[in-house]
């Protein structure tokens, strides 16, 4: 089954991991609905 | 996890239903993945966000795990996400998301 | 002509109480969880002056030890006790008390008050600073009774000024409404003007600069001063080039989250080049609420807590003299609005992009500086060697483009990167901890080439979704001067020059003759 298909996806990057934005543009192909991206900062 | 994203988090999780969400982490470490993952599904570790307390279960993966790696377009995922497969620690990261999804995930 | 860096100084303050009391960690603690076990516990791991002076890469950053000579330390550092010297070759770290007194100095509006006694104990040893002028000195007011501090503090939502938990001093709110002139507020941009002065001072003796000659000072730190009808009004610049003196000069401030030193550099290159001014200063002081940024993860692991150092540095700029190191405005990279925000856009714009331009190859660069932010900080609170990361992504994409083997790898990061000695403190660990070192490697012909790149988070201020980043390149002198005189450099090529002609017109006369 399908993880992030039809799905309401929560996005929280890291900006010394993946940021947020990366992260949404797989989302997209995978036909989940980015509604929140943010990236965090430990530095 | 960053106070206003718990308050996010929590927000969608009562707005479209928690069997609904899934939430998608790209931390840097294992160990700072496990804590996100375990703040979206057992609560805030840490006590201080506004998930402290609140057991959401969340669906919850890292960017970099293969069941999310093969969902993803392989020309995006190739784009955005492969050089830092060649950074960070991925076995790490897996073993620790998948340890928080065994112990706290409902859906 | 490619202007050139003088000199650098690099200054730690070391601030226990702050990180107590100022810290953004510790203040959001305390009013979602006053009674927390972090906040109980947290005294038990503050360190001590000499526990701080004590510490390699504190060492490191004031230029005790270099960045070659820390790497060869195993980590963790905090366990493994140093020879701790209060100076250095760069600068110092100076105790919290007689911070407290330069950040008094720093205060030209009566906001700051310390008491008697406190400032009777500490003024001796702050007059015999080396550094300290007797302008700075005539600036320490006498202070104030207890009793006064108590009542701001209780009544007039002061903000507490401590010294080994013993209420000290208080920063008063310039205003009462405006929220931007608060006492948080004032005592934050006061903690960043003063730790800039000192890096200032430290500059100026550093490159032996008259302080007339300073024609303008660019501060890159990361708060913002104004009040309510513009916030971020600023210049930081000039209000700190007032203290420390440069009276010559004016000055703005360049911001851009930890990309601002980078980009501030890049400026400052520009205006000498360009011949709008002569010697231009880059500086910025450090950042209270970064204090203990990752206390929670260094007290759960039992830990001292080592955010409890302010950061500080300034380079000079100036006109080519011939001999110092350049920065190659001709080189530089940049992230731009269309770049994308994946790790590898990022890196290639600021690596591979610019370098590409100049027909050089990633491993044409001898070192890269980065995010130098120390490991024994980051690692226990999940966010990594960030400096090692950033080293493999430079190698990952070197490997990518084709300029480097596979099996490479490992040895790439070692021989081009270093281990991360700087604070936490955003802009401070930026690229530029570096510099002064690079320069010292460079005049002693380690390096040839040397990358400063600084990286920038645009997305904490929530009015964009984009990263940031510029590059720019330190490199030998090319040993050409426009200062007026002939450099060692051009008479050695003036003479070889001569030789060429003059053994030239020979062989042309040889030529004649044999006709």
């Amino acid at each position: 089954m399908s993880i992030l298909k039809g799905k309401k996806v929560v996005i929280i990057g890291d900006r010394d991991g993946i940021p947020g934005p990366a992260i949404e543009e797989c989302v997209k192909t995978a036909g989940g609905e980015a509604v929140f991206s943010a990236t965090e900062c430990f530095v | 996890m960053d106070l206003e994203n718990q308050k996010r988090v929590k927000e969608f999780a009562e707005q479209y239903g928690p069997e609904n969400v899934v939430v998608i982490l790209g931390a840097a470490e294992g160990e700072a993945a496990g804590l996100a993952a375990e703040t979206v599904t057992a609560g805030d570790p840490t006590f201080a966000g506004p998930l402290t307390g609140v057991q959401l279960g969340l669906s919850v993966y890292h960017i970099c795990e293969d069941e999310i790696k093969a969902e993803v377009d392989p020309d995006v995922y190739d784009e955005q996400i492969s050089m830092m497969e060649m950074v960070l620690d991925v076995d790490d990261i897996k073993s620790e998301m998948t340890s928080i999804r065994e112990q706290y995930c409902k859906y | 002509m490619n202007s050139v860096i003088k000199g650098a100084s690099y200054v730690l303050v070391h601030t226990p109480d702050m990180v107590v009391e100022n810290g953004s960690t510790q203040t959001t603690e305390r009013i979602v969880n006053p009674e927390s076990d972090y906040l109980k516990q947290l005294p038990k791991h503050i360190r001590s002056y000499e526990q701080a002076l004590g510490y390699l890469p504190n060492q490191t950053y004031i230029g005790n030890c270099t960045p070659d000579e820390l790497a060869k330390v195993e980590q963790p550092w905090y366990d493994k006790p140093c020879e701790g010297k209060r100076f250095g070759k760069f600068g110092e770290i100076m105790p919290q008390e007689e911070f407290y007194l330069l950040m008094q100095v720093c205060d030209v509006f009566d906001l700051m008050y310390l008491e008697k006694s406190f400032v009777a104990a500490v003024k001796p040893t702050f007059e015999k600073h080396p550094l300290i002028t007797p302008e700075i000195v005539a600036r320490v007011h006498e202070g104030v009774e207890q009793e006064q501090i108590e009542a701001f503090v209780k009544e007039e939502h002061a903000e507490p000024i401590l010294h080994g938990g013993k209420l000290v001093g208080y920063v008063k709110r310039a205003h009462d409404v405006d929220v931007n002139l608060s006492a948080h507020v004032i005592l934050e941009n006061l903690v960043s003007k003063a730790s800039s002065v000192l890096s200032l001072l430290h500059v100026v003796h550093n490159t032996g600069i008259d302080k007339g000659d300073v024609d303008y000072v660019i501060d890159c730190c990361e708060e913002a001063c104004g009040d309510m009808n513009q916030r971020g009004g600023g210049n930081f610049a000039k209000a700190a080039a007032e203290i420390a003196g440069l009276t010559g000069a004016s000055g703005c401030d360049v911001r851009g989250f930890c990309a601002g030193p980078s980009h501030a550099m890049i400026t400052a290159a520009s205006l000498v080049k360009a011949g709008t001014y002569r010697n231009v200063i880059v500086t910025a002081g450090g950042c209270t609420a970064k204090l203990g940024m990752n206390g929670k993860d260094h007290v759960k692991k039992d830990m001292p807590v080592l955010e409890d150092m302010v950061g500080g540095f300034s380079v000079l700029v100036s006109q080519n003299d011939g001999i110092s190191p350049e920065i190659n405005n001709g080189i530089c990279g940049r992230h731009a609005v269309g770049t994308g925000s994946s790790p590898q856009a990022v890196i290639s714009s600021l690596v591979l992009e610019p370098l590409q331009k100049a027909g050089l190859k990633i491993t044409d660069i001898d070192r890269y500086a980065v995010e130098m932010q120390n490991p024994d900080i980051t690692k226990p609170a999940g966010a990594g060697d960030v400096p090692l990361a950033n080293y493999k992504m430079i190698a990952a994409l070197a490997v990518k483009n084709g300029d480097l083997e596979r099996a490479g790898l490992n040895a790439f990061v070692q021989e081009h990167g270093m281990a991360g000695w700087a604070p936490t403190q955003g802009h401070i660990p930026s690229g530029v901890p570096y510099i002064g070192f690079c320069c010292e490697d460079i005049l002693a012909g380690r390096v040839k080439k040397a990358m400063i790149i600084g990286k920038g988070s645009l997305f904490l201020g929530r009015m964009t979704n984009l990263f940031d980043g510029v590059s720019f390149i330190i490199q030998e002198n090319s040993h050409e001067s426009e200062e007026g005189g002939v450099s060692e450099g051009q008479v050695k090529s003036l003479i070889a020059k001569a030789m060429r002609d003059f053994a030239l017109s020979l062989g042309a006369a040889g030529t004649e003759e044999s006709r």
